[in-house]
């Protein structure tokens, strides 16, 4: 099943029941179907074909999820964009996917037209929010104007094997990768997902995570199956202003990282069970440390916990039963419903409980590949079992226990997680290179009591006066910000290997964790 | 004197969340979470300051966008804390 038809059915039974919740707006579920209709319309009108690929461009508002949705039922193929993502990098995804159009918000607007600019691409069809002033920028298409019609759906004659999305992820080669799902994909890790959670269509699941991240647009493509509410909020950078709309809107479902995690754990007045509506937290990303795990417990004694584990090329991976918590908080658990999920050595082999190798995922959930890119597919998909399937080999290494509960044990490539986000340490190298002042540099993760890891450069200058500070303004001008080093160091040369290639594990043993 | 603390809080800003670019026009009303200057952890770090050279215990509740989103609210949060104008 094409996955707007959720959208349409849940509407079709309960149109008045609240969709989704911004500091804006609120959305029935008869306003999303009907909103989305329009845009969907307006998006044909404008020149969007089925399978066309279109770039969702904001931050968490309520346009962006319609946006999504509008995508689906215009039949075309949606990739969410985060917002903190700069022209240059836009200019190379909208190459990449020959972007038919982009949705987008005022304020992004000067990336947008300097991607644009930079891409050759000055013609693709443009739409933007408008500005506080009422002032929609030039070059784009009032949002406003794309939702002013009433529109009846789109034919467009899309099956459930097309594309649905394509999301960006950080490349070890230091290029962004499309991830390519089709509408099967996601109904299945939804499902899957919605099932171990045991959502329920009363449901009010809060979101803080950015719908360009899979984990936070998960929680907008779960609740508009189940049928349930999304409260979305742009940031977790205000703990107790987010508590207190999981009060007011009586919030059941609240999906973490362990960077959020630590960050409540770092707040002084909370008193256990403060926040009762609560049924369920969930953490992913990476384990959260097992005192994290006890103290989150305890603040929160009515709500099941759970630990999951998942890499954007297949949405999630695992999951920990909440009742295995107290028995093994180490363990991200098992293969989520319907999925498989394996410990393989070099050759492939499966391997017993307790030695290492890499986790091996077999299921409807995994990825059909990256976007016009072969060779990085075939690293990733193997051939599996059966003739007609792609197994996925995540890059990561686990071992089992004698249960076959799963645990981390380390990445088999440079990949740093911060954040809860996945950094490319050549991607933020090829930004440095960039800057005239730096003769070299490498970039790897220290350890860091809330971001998980810490981007750190080990920078030599060729410029003398260069200061950290500049080095760190230089990339904000061309990452997203979890890519940003938290932490430069100069060096008067790198450590390198026997053959003289500049070493990113020597680099990170020279580094102490962060404070 | 409010002046002062204002000050003291742009330089902070200034030096820590646009990493010394003073090339940057931030309107004293500005969000700076809707303009993307702070994060999470920035707000952590802004919270430190905040203590650290104001000598404010700031309990959870002050952390909240109506006291930290803008350099006027940060300014007006601390003068109400520290109860009369910083001049140091």
């Amino acid at each position: 099943m094409r996955f707007e038809q959720f959208l349409i059915g849940n509407a079709a039974r309960h149109a008045a029941k609240t969709a989704l919740i911004t500091d804006r707006r609120r959305l029935s579920y008869g306003e999303f179907d009907d909103l989305s209709n329009r845009l969907a319309a307006a998006l044909v009108k404008a020149g969007v074909r089925r399978n066309d690929r279109v770039l969702v461009f904001m931050d968490n508002c309520w346009e962006a999820a319609v946006s999504v949705f509008a995508i689906l039922k215009a039949g075309a193929t949606f990739s969410p964009i985060n917002a903190s993502t700069k022209a240059d990098k836009l200019a190379y995804i909208i190459t990449d996917c020959e972007a038919a159009a982009i949705l987008t918000q005022a304020k992004l607007m000067p990336t947008v037209t300097d991607a644009q600019t930079q891409s050759g691409k000055a013609s693709i069809v443009v739409g933007s929010t408008a500005a506080p002033n009422g002032q929609t920028p030039a070059g784009a298409i009032p949002f406003d104007a794309l939702l002013s019609q009433e529109a009846a759906p789109v034919s467009h004659g899309g099956i459930d094997v097309d594309l649905a999305m394509l999301i960006y992820t950080s490349g070890s080669t230091g290029r962004p990768k499309g991830v390519m799902m089709t509408h099967r994909n996601i109904d299945a890790a939804s499902e899957s997902i919605t099932t171990y959670l045991r959502n329920q269509p009363d449901d009010i699941i809060l979101n803080v995570l950015p719908l360009a991240f899979d984990y936070g647009l998960y929680q907008l493509l779960m609740v508009i199956r189940l049928g349930a509410t999304l409260v979305l909020e742009k940031s977790f950078a205000f703990p107790h202003a987010i508590f207190e709309r999981i009060h007011e809107e009586r919030v059941t479902g609240f999906p973490l990282v362990p960077t959020m995690a630590a960050m409540i754990l770092q707040m002084r007045d909370l008193e256990p069970g403060f926040l009762p509506s609560l049924r369920y937290l969930s953490n992913t990303a990476a384990a959260l440390p097992p005192p994290h795990i006890a103290r989150l417990r305890e603040l929160f004694p009515g709500a099941r916990l759970y630990s999951m584990y998942g890499l954007t090329e297949c949405k999630r991976c695992t999951y920990l039963p909440p009742e295995e918590l107290d028995r093994r908080p180490g363990s991200v658990g098992i293969a989520i419903p319907n999925t498989e999920a394996f410990v393989v050595d070099d050759e492939g082999s499966r391997v017993p409980p307790g030695v290492a190798g890499e986790l091996v995922i077999r299921g409807p959930h995994v990825m059909q590949g990256y976007w016009r890119n072969d060779a990085a597919t075939e690293r990733m998909l193997r051939p599996g079992p059966n003739p007609w399937e792609k197994v996925l080999y995540t890059g990561d290494l686990f071992k089992t226990d004698e249960e076959g509960f799963l645990y981390f044990v380390g990445r088999k490539d440079d990949i740093i997680k911060t954040r809860g986000e996945k950094v490319a340490p050549k991607e933020v190298e090829t930004v440095l290179h960039a800057h005239p002042g730096i003769a070299e540099a490498v970039v790897v993760g220290v350890a860091d009591p809330v971001l998980g890891h810490a981007i750190a450069a080990l920078v030599v200058r060729s410029d003398p006066g260069l200061t950290d500070k500049d080095i760190i303004r230089h990339c904000t001008r061309h990452l997203e910000d979890f890519m940003v080093p938290k932490i430069v160091e100069f060096r008067t040369e790198l450590p390198k290997t026997d053959t003289g290639k500049v070493s990113r594990r020597l680099a990170a043993e020279t580094m102490e964790p962060a404070q | 004197m409010t002046e002062t603390i204002k000050d003291k809080v742009r330089a902070f800003v200034i030096e820590n969340f646009l990493f010394g670019d003073t090339s940057y026009d931030l309107a004293d009303t500005a969000s700076l979470i809707e303009n993307d200057i702070i994060d999470s952890t920035g707000v952590l770090e802004l919270v430190a300051f905040i203590e650290d050279q104001f000598g404010i215990a700031m309990a959870d509740s002050d952390i909240v966008p109506a006291n930290l989103d803008s350099l006027s609210r940060i300014s007006a949060f601390i003068e109400t804390k520290v109860g009369a104008p910083v001049t140091a």
